[in-house]
């Protein structure tokens, strides 16, 4: 069997009092893909950023175990560190520093010693060839003023710069026209074949195309009510989560 | 950005100072030597001033004429309190005791740790603190120099100017843009000033590289009353840049420097300046310019340290068609109350100003925007825009916009723009999420909205204040 990499046990969280995970259990081995499928506030985004450590969500029982090690106190910036990649549903937007400004001081800060400047550039224009982007997209102010698809792909291009370990993708496809879809598919791919593992929240099924589904959660009311593997993706289409209620 | 560390000032310094360090003493001067302190400012103090400057008999006149204009003006009470300063006993900034400056001991911890963060070396954060040998830069200047001498371009010290072949020259604008009447520190800047830079540029000149002012900024009694006249003739084009990112410490904390820039028909003045001082200094500081027909001023402008600021940079838009720029940043921390801003005035026809003002406060620290646009009814199509923008890190820091415009003809184009932000927690867990440790994250977001000021600072200056921007971010 293939190593755990990300072990989810008997977690309880929300914000204040108010529960909105409940006794979830959930375990992700390196290398496999998994979708976290539910209705519009079954709270799969908020066990994607309690995954990732969001200040937002307090963890009330249960622990978060990445790479063997528990992380459930982990800072942010320390789970990024080791590992984790949040795709934000919404990128946020950050006023007068470019992308490349950005890029450079993330993977200075996750780099020991010297960042190796032609590499970096050269890694970055494989990246937009990649991703069909032009160069001149990494002049610009991270997000501030992107399309939908573009925020996307610079998620994007987060992942297959950072190589993380497991990349949690939520709603990546949402709001994509058909081309945008496929470069973001296309990004997702080559981590994966990377070795990447993925946890993919969504409430489509158009990204999961191209892509092996090891695995599917069925999140309903903070619960997970159903799990099996790539096929029962194929009975939601069909029936939708009205069947688990 | 340490890599490009390399090419600041600061590093390039270095081994010139070092060595000059291992063999400049100065002698240390005996109590006797100094007036009595607890009396105001005399006339007896401003002659021993003139005399020990070799001022020219109108200087001296000049001098004692300010004296009797600055008792004769009130302390201004509109903005932020300046009740800290002994104005009974003014005279101990006027003539600091050195040997209260000889020991390292005695610079306060937060200089030390700001130097030793920044990067600069033990020599320079001796000098700079105003507790080492003065140190003499004179040769890397004089290079700099020679360059812009072959244009004809004449960049000296105030007191050389003063006494050279410039005399009628600085004579002739001198307080003239600030007259020691407009306000009781310029009053006492005309007294007691000392030190400085001067700056002609003859017709049609133009200076490729920046003016740097920061070589000398220890000359003796510099930072403190020093007197900054620019004159810019026709169709030339000057860039000027002051400061550095070291904080400047001085046992007597007022500043009252002066900065009276004359931009000629056609030509081309970008001020720059990077200012941080330490964070007991009284920083009332007046810089004024005016700008001949189609002649253009351009105010950079960052604001770091001290414990009050009032800071407005005036731009008098005199000739038809000339234009002004401000873009400015200022930085409040815990303890600090900074009222700074810009003020334009519009004279001639289809003159145009723009201000773009940010501000940032946190710990705390008290952030003021003052802005005023003057139009007069003889700026007929004069055009005027204002864009402030302020972020406080926490809840407990506080940032104010007073912007004021008074408009005495119809036929102008007025935009006023002022928005109030906070650090937004999801942008910080972003970054975060990144793998950047939350104050780097915070450092980002602040240096991204500082960066209209940055990115039209040269490169290396550029890095300093994004380095002085993480090391604010950093202490409490």
């Amino acid at each position: 069997m293939a190593a755990e990499l990300l072990k989810i046990k008997g977690l309880n969280a929300g914000i204040g009092e108010e529960g909105i995970l409940h006794d979830i259990d959930l375990t992700l081995n390196a290398g496999e893909t998994h979708v976290l499928m539910g209705p519009n506030g079954a709270g799969k985004s908020t066990l994607g950023n309690v995954i990732m450590g969001s200040p937002v969500y307090g963890v009330s029982s249960g622990t978060i175990l990445f790479d063997g090690e528990d992380i459930t106190k982990a800072r942010v910036d320390e789970r990024a560190k080791k590992g984790i990649f949040l795709s934000f549903q919404n990128p946020l937007e950050v006023p007068g520093l470019t992308m490349d400004a950005f890029l450079r001081s993330v993977v200075r800060e996750r780099t020991n010693g010297p960042l190796k400047i032609l590499k970096f550039k050269k890694r970055l224009e494989e990246i937009c060839g990649l991703l069909d982007l032009d160069p001149a997209f990494l002049e610009r102010d991270l997000n501030v003023g992107f399309s939908g698809g573009e925020k996307k792909k610079a998620e994007i291009f987060q992942l297959l710069l950072l190589e993380p370990k497991l990349a949690i993708l939520d709603e990546t496809d949402s709001g994509l026209d058909v081309d945008a879809v496929r470069t973001v598919s296309k990004g997702i791919s080559i981590f994966k074949e990377q070795g990447g593992s993925l946890l993919i929240i969504t409430h489509s099924t158009r990204i999961l195309d191209a892509l092996t589904v090891d695995r599917t959660h069925v999140l309903v009311n903070g619960r997970i009510v159903k799990e099996g593997g790539g096929e029962l993706v194929d009975d939601i289409n069909r029936g939708g989560y009205a069947q688990y209620a | 950005m340490p890599e490009m560390r390399k090419d600041s000032p600061i590093d390039t310094l270095n081994a010139a100072e070092e060595e000059r360090a291992l063999y400049d003493f100065k002698d240390e001067e005996r109590d006797e030597d100094f007036y009595k302190v607890d009396e105001g400012l005399t006339e007896d103090i401003v002659r021993q001033i003139s005399r020990e400057k070799n001022d020219p008999d109108w200087m001296l006149e000049f001098r004692l004429n300010a004296l009797k204009v600055y008792k004769s003006l009130e302390v201004p009470d509109w903005g932020p309190p300046i009740d800290g300063l002994d104005m009974d006993h003014i005279v101990t900034y006027v003539k600091p005791k050195t040997k209260m400056q000889a020991s390292w001991d005695e610079v306060p911890e937060d200089i030390k740790n700001a130097f030793e963060k920044l990067g600069i070396p033990q020599a320079e954060r001796e000098a700079l603190a105003g507790v080492g040998a003065q140190y003499d830069s004179e040769l890397v200047y004089h290079n700099v120099r020679k360059d812009v001498e072959a244009q004809g371009v004449v960049y000296t010290d105030m007191e050389s100017a003063l006494t050279g072949k410039y005399e009628d020259m600085v004579r002739e604008h001198f307080m003239k843009l600030v007259p020691v009447n407009d306000h009781k520190f310029a009053a006492l800047h005309g007294a007691v000033w000392s030190g400085g830079s001067f700056v002609y540029a003859p017709p049609g000149s133009k200076v490729e590289i920046p003016l740097q002012s920061y070589f000398r900024l220890n000359a003796p009694g510099a930072g403190q009353f020093e007197h900054t006249l620019i004159i810019v003739d026709e169709g030339a084009d000057v860039h000027f840049i002051e400061g550095c990112s070291a904080p400047k410490y001085n046992i007597a904390n007022l500043h009252a420097g002066c900065v009276e820039l004359f931009v000629g028909k056609n030509a081309h003045l970008r001020y720059s300046t990077i200012e941080n001082w330490s964070k007991n200094m009284y920083n009332l500081n007046t810089k004024r310019a005016i700008c001949e027909e189609g002649g253009t001023i351009e105010w950079i402008s960052g604001s770091f340290g001290s414990h009050v600021s009032y800071l407005y940079p005036t731009s008098v838009l005199k000739g038809d068609g000339s234009h002004a720029e401000f873009t400015g940043i200022t930085f409040a921390g815990r303890g600090q109350n900074l009222d700074t801003g810009a003020k334009m005035i519009h004279l001639g026809k289809n003159t145009s100003s723009f201000i773009d003002s940010k501000s940032v406060c946190k710990s705390g620290g008290i952030s003021t925007y003052r802005s005023s646009v003057e139009i007069r009814k003889s700026a007929e199509g004069a055009k005027a825009s204002v864009n402030c923008g302020s972020l406080m890190v926490d809840s407990i820091s506080r940032s104010d916009t007073v912007p004021a415009m008074d408009i005495r003809t119809d036929k102008a184009d007025v935009g006023h723009e002022a928005k109030i932000g906070r650090i937004s927690d999801d942008a910080v867990f972003y970054l975060m999420s990144r793998g950047m440790p939350e104050a780097a994250a915070r450092a980002m977001i602040v240096s991204g909205f500082a960066s209209p000021v940055s990115k039209e600072l040269p490169l290396e200056y550029a890095a300093e204040m994004n380095n002085l921007i993480k090391l604010e971010m950093e202490t409490g």
